[in-house]
């Protein structure tokens, strides 16, 4: 089994692994955590896409290779912004429901700044 | 099996275990301190699939600055963790989200399978131009001249990402700093610390981005280090966290963006269209372009960890 | 469909194509410099100047008949990335280029740098942020490569999520974070997608892919997770919770901007994908679900409305609704068939139209909750005397959502219903009458106690500025006359599409 094949089948994994984290964790934080790791696995099937396309002299297409770097950029700032948003709405509530209906509370003083 | 056959299936084997690790644990720390560990391996991943450009980003971005956003977002979430399992999903809807999650990846792993081996590419259409860029490293040309358009919204797209971190501030403290509030100890060991590093880091970050031309490296990799170093005499407080509303702060977030704006507009004067590069002077209009985006991707990166102002600007 | 040589090479006038995205990105750039007071100035004097682009790339299309493209950076696809702008695109870009700047205009007594400061977080945020939401919007409707599109999906994002906050209420973070959680779900999904496709074919560009494009198990899995991840972004039912709460708590100009614009990006991504990317693709199964979905939509999502007891939470429900209408499009407007034609200027004149109705609403329910200070349905009584123009506004914009004539939305309707019932498919024409009717039930529990004369007359906190209403107003007489469309605005829709495709033969 060559190396691009294991990192494909591996990919998929993370993406199941990813998605799995997103839709069950109720705290945001291992959301933000999985949607990273669902991130990570889409790279690697662009990452075998790469490593296939060895070709003209280059062990993988540079073409996906840029698109992954793009995307680790972008999946980062995602990340930073959800990430602020969270502790913003900490800071307001005091908790990490996301239920618009749940009903206001003030921020008990445990909670950190 | 090689040597290096039975590296990779350990590899694997390990980045799902620590995958796993991450989606399974109890606490918000521990998951996020085998994120870190995972970005790590998977840089391994990567340079085992000879993509060094990719393993670079992913260590510095993916894993090591991600990584410190998301350990001091979970050192200050951890009270709320406790409230957050009484919403978990029932066991029922839970088997059904796992075997939806399965399903998908279980097509994606036919589709791998699958692939044409080789596969289509555009390998050698990106070494047929690269004389023309003047270049050595095809990934640069791709990003700074193939697929410029790419890169340069994606510049904008980061300072989009400053401007809504910011923007989450309360009214009161727009102007302000961000980062927490902490005595200054000049003696201590992370002073200590950021002065061995900063100067060293700063050197190879620089380097890192020059060398990104012909060999791997560039612009983002070399920014994220320089970022590092930034933030690391930020965090021992050898230097203060700017203002948002500083100008010097705001023209280095948008030096990237405006230096590649600005040449992709001179390209409809001087060359044959928006974001061309008149022949001859492709490689040093490159670097330009990519010295500023460095310093850029160094400015925005520690203002996207450190969040929004956190108290009232100084009168 | 173009040809294939003349898809890859630029036209006159392609310049225009780089100019409407480059303009607002000059915009978000010196805002955030200068800053202060100035971001609102720089803003609001790039709008005209953007319209007068938008106005002159439709121009130039129905003058030569034929798409613009442009190729960036000298290098043709499938290295390079290309711009393309036809028929269906020049219509968004026109109706994005009215509605911000209405936003815009209107924003502008809510979005005020307080005197003697010289930057305010809530100005500065709002001003860069929408003309960040009009470069995204612009570069989704001039985009001819899959991951170009991608990352201006991840712009629309970051710019849309922060406009929902902005005011910094504990439901709209809430409402904001769960927005998206749900985008990136999207994204990550789409991105997936464009990764197989990419393995499969060597190339991104839509043109391109439309030529090498056979019917693959790869593809088949890669066009279940585009969709998947675009239908979550246009919140079709049921990836529709993020939405409700969303668009009615955020600023009554940035709803408007999310109701009317921001979820057609990604439902116009859609159209691209199954129109111009896999049209070898022709499943029904994919179709029919789509349209299952969306009928599902419009029942739900109206129902829902009717029992909403805050104004813009109606108003966001029957976004829901009304996006159901354009999935409708799909089964109806695939396969090349005579009817063909008639569904995708219909599903198109449904988008344009919804835009047009639900802006004027959206701002219309921000001038009431600013007069009156809440936006309770049970307290309108004797609205329509303190307010006319306001109640007006909201009426014509419900007209064309209940497809009345005269208005666009009856329009369009009349041309979904005429390609169900001649294709046979009498079930969607069904579905979108009961709509209208449903429609019509959330619309009346509003006017009827706005026009009804209260016992008492209703308090107003403050007057309302008549140029604001007569944007509203203005709006939605837009929405009307869409109604009145000639022929040669069907043709000018066209432009771009191949006669096969369309069933024009």
């Amino acid at each position: 089994m060559s190396t691009a094949i294991l990192a494909g089948l591996t990919g998929a994994a993370l993406i199941g692994l990813g998605l799995y984290g997103l839709i069950t964790h109720p705290h945001p934080l291992r959301k933000i955590l999985a949607f990273n790791l669902l991130g990570s696995g889409v790279f690697l099937i662009f990452g075998i896409i790469a490593r296939k396309g060895a070709a003209a002299g280059f062990a993988a297409d540079p073409v996906p290779q840029a698109m992954v770097i793009t995307g680790i950029v972008v999946a980062f700032s995602a990340t930073a912004l959800a990430v602020a948003l969270l502790l913003r709405l900490v800071q307001e509530t005091g908790r990490t429901t996301l239920r618009p209906d749940a009903p206001a509370k003030p921020p008990d003083a445990g909670a950190d700044a | 099996m090689t040597v290096l056959q039975a590296l990779d299936i350990g590899l694997a084997a390990l980045v799902l275990a620590v995958a796993g690790w991450t989606i399974v644990a109890r606490e918000a720390f521990a998951a996020v301190v085998g994120y870190v560990a995972y970005g790590l391996l998977l840089s391994l991943v990567w340079v085992r699939l000879f993509a060094v450009d990719v393993a670079l980003t992913e260590a510095a971005i993916g894993s090591g600055v991600t990584g410190v956003l998301l350990i001091s977002a979970a050192a200050r979430l951890r009270k709320t963790e406790a409230p957050a399992t009484d919403e978990r999903l029932g066991a029922p809807l839970r088997l059904l989200a796992g075997t939806v999650c399965a399903v998908v990846a279980a097509a994606l792993a036919a589709v791998v399978l699958l692939m044409p081996d080789p596969g289509s590419t555009l390998a050698p259409e990106a070494a047929q131009h690269l004389a023309e860029t003047g270049l050595g490293n095809p990934i640069t040309a791709v990003l700074i001249s193939y697929r410029a358009f790419d890169t340069m919204l994606e510049k904008v797209v980061l300072i989009l990402a400053v401007i809504g971190v910011w923007s989450l501030a309360p009214d009161r403290y727009w102007g302000g700093a961000p980062g927490p509030q902490r005595v200054a100890r000049h003696e201590g060991a992370l002073a200590f610390l950021a002065q061995l590093l900063a100067p060293l880091g700063i050197v190879v970050g620089v380097h890192i981005f020059w060398v990104g031309a012909d060999e791997p490296g560039g612009a983002f990799q070399g920014g994220a280090i320089l970022a590092a170093m930034w933030m690391i005499v930020m965090m021992a407080r050898l230097v203060e966290a700017p203002s948002i509303s500083a100008l010097w702060l705001r023209l280095t977030l948008v030096a990237g963006p405006v230096v590649f704006l600005a040449i992709g507009v001179l390209g409809f004067a001087v060359a044959s269209g928006f974001l061309t590069y008149p022949t001859g002077f492709a490689k040093p209009l490159i670097l330009f372009i990519e010295a500023f985006m460095t310093l850029s991707i160094a400015a925005t990166l520690p203002m996207l960890v450190m969040g929004p102002p956190s108290r009232p600007p100084r009168p | 469909m173009l040809a294939l040589a003349s898809a890859l090479t630029t036209t006159a006038g392609g310049y225009l194509l780089v100019l409407a995205i480059i303009l607002p990105v000059i915009g978000i750039l010196l805002s955030l410099v200068i800053g202060g007071r100035h971001a609102e100035r720089i803003a609001l004097a790039l709008m005209p100047v953007g319209f007068g682009i938008a106005l002159a790339i439709a121009i130039e299309i129905w003058r030569t008949g034929k798409p613009l493209v442009y190729i960036l950076g000298g290098w043709t696809p499938p290295l390079g990335i290309a711009l393309r702008a036809d028929g269906f695109s020049a219509v968004m870009l026109v109706t994005a280029a009215l509605v911000v700047p209405a936003a815009g205009y209107f924003a502008r007594a809510n979005f005020q740098t307080p005197q003697g400061q010289f930057e305010a977080r809530a100005p500065l945020a709002f001003w860069t942020l929408l003309q960040a939401l009009w470069a995204a919007l612009n570069i989704v409707f001039l985009g001819g490569d899959l991951f170009n599109l991608y990352v201006a999906l991840e712009l629309l994002t970051f710019a849309a999520v922060p406009l929902v906050c902005l005011d910094g209420r504990p439901e709209t973070l809430i409402a904001a974070l769960r927005y998206l959680l749900f985008a990136l779900f999207g994204s990550v999904f789409y991105l997936l997608g464009v990764a197989l496709l990419y393995g499969t074919y060597g190339t991104l560009d839509i043109v391109l892919l439309s030529a090498r494009v056979r019917a693959e198990p790869a593809v088949y899995v890669a066009a279940g997770l585009m969709t998947a991840g675009l239908l979550a972004k246009t919140a079709l039912f049921p990836l529709h919770l993020w939405l409700p709460p969303a668009h009615a708590n955020a600023p009554a100009p940035a709803s408007a901007v999310l109701s009317a614009l921001v979820v057609k990006g990604s439902f116009f991504l859609i159209v691209r994908l199954w129109f111009d990317v896999l049209p070898a693709l022709t499943i029904e199964a994919a179709t029919s679900i789509l349209a299952t979905l969306g009928a599902a939509a419009i029942l739900f999502g109206s129902i829902l409305a009717l029992r909403q007891e805050r104004l813009k939470l109606l108003i966001a429900y029957s976004t829901v609704a009304q996006i159901g209408y354009l999935f409708l499009m799909f089964p109806l407007a695939t396969g090349g068939h005579p009817w063909s034609a008639d569904a995708w200027n219909g599903g198109v004149l449904q988008v344009l139209s919804h835009a047009f109705a639900k802006a004027a609403m959206f701002l219309a329910a921000g001038l009431v909750a600013e007069s009156l200070g809440h936006d309770r349905i049970s307290d309108l009584r004797g609205l329509g005397r303190a307010m006319p123009m306001t109640v007006f506004a909201f009426g014509l914009g419900g007209l064309s959502l209940m497809g009345l004539p005269p208005s666009g939305g009856f329009a369009a309707k009349w041309l979904l219903v005429k390609a169900s019932v001649e294709s046979g498919q009498w079930l969607w024409a069904v579905v979108m009458l009961a709509g209208g009717l449903l429609a019509g039930g959330y619309v009346y529990r509003v006017l009827a106690p706005a026009l009804a004369n209260g016992s008492t007359p209703l308090e107003t906190r403050k007057s309302t500025s008549r140029s604001r209403e007569a944007i509203a107003l203005a709006l939605a007489f837009v929405a009307v006359l869409l109604g009145l469309a000639p022929a040669g605005f069907f043709t000018f829709l066209q432009i771009g599409r191949s006669a096969a495709m369309a069933g024009l033969q």
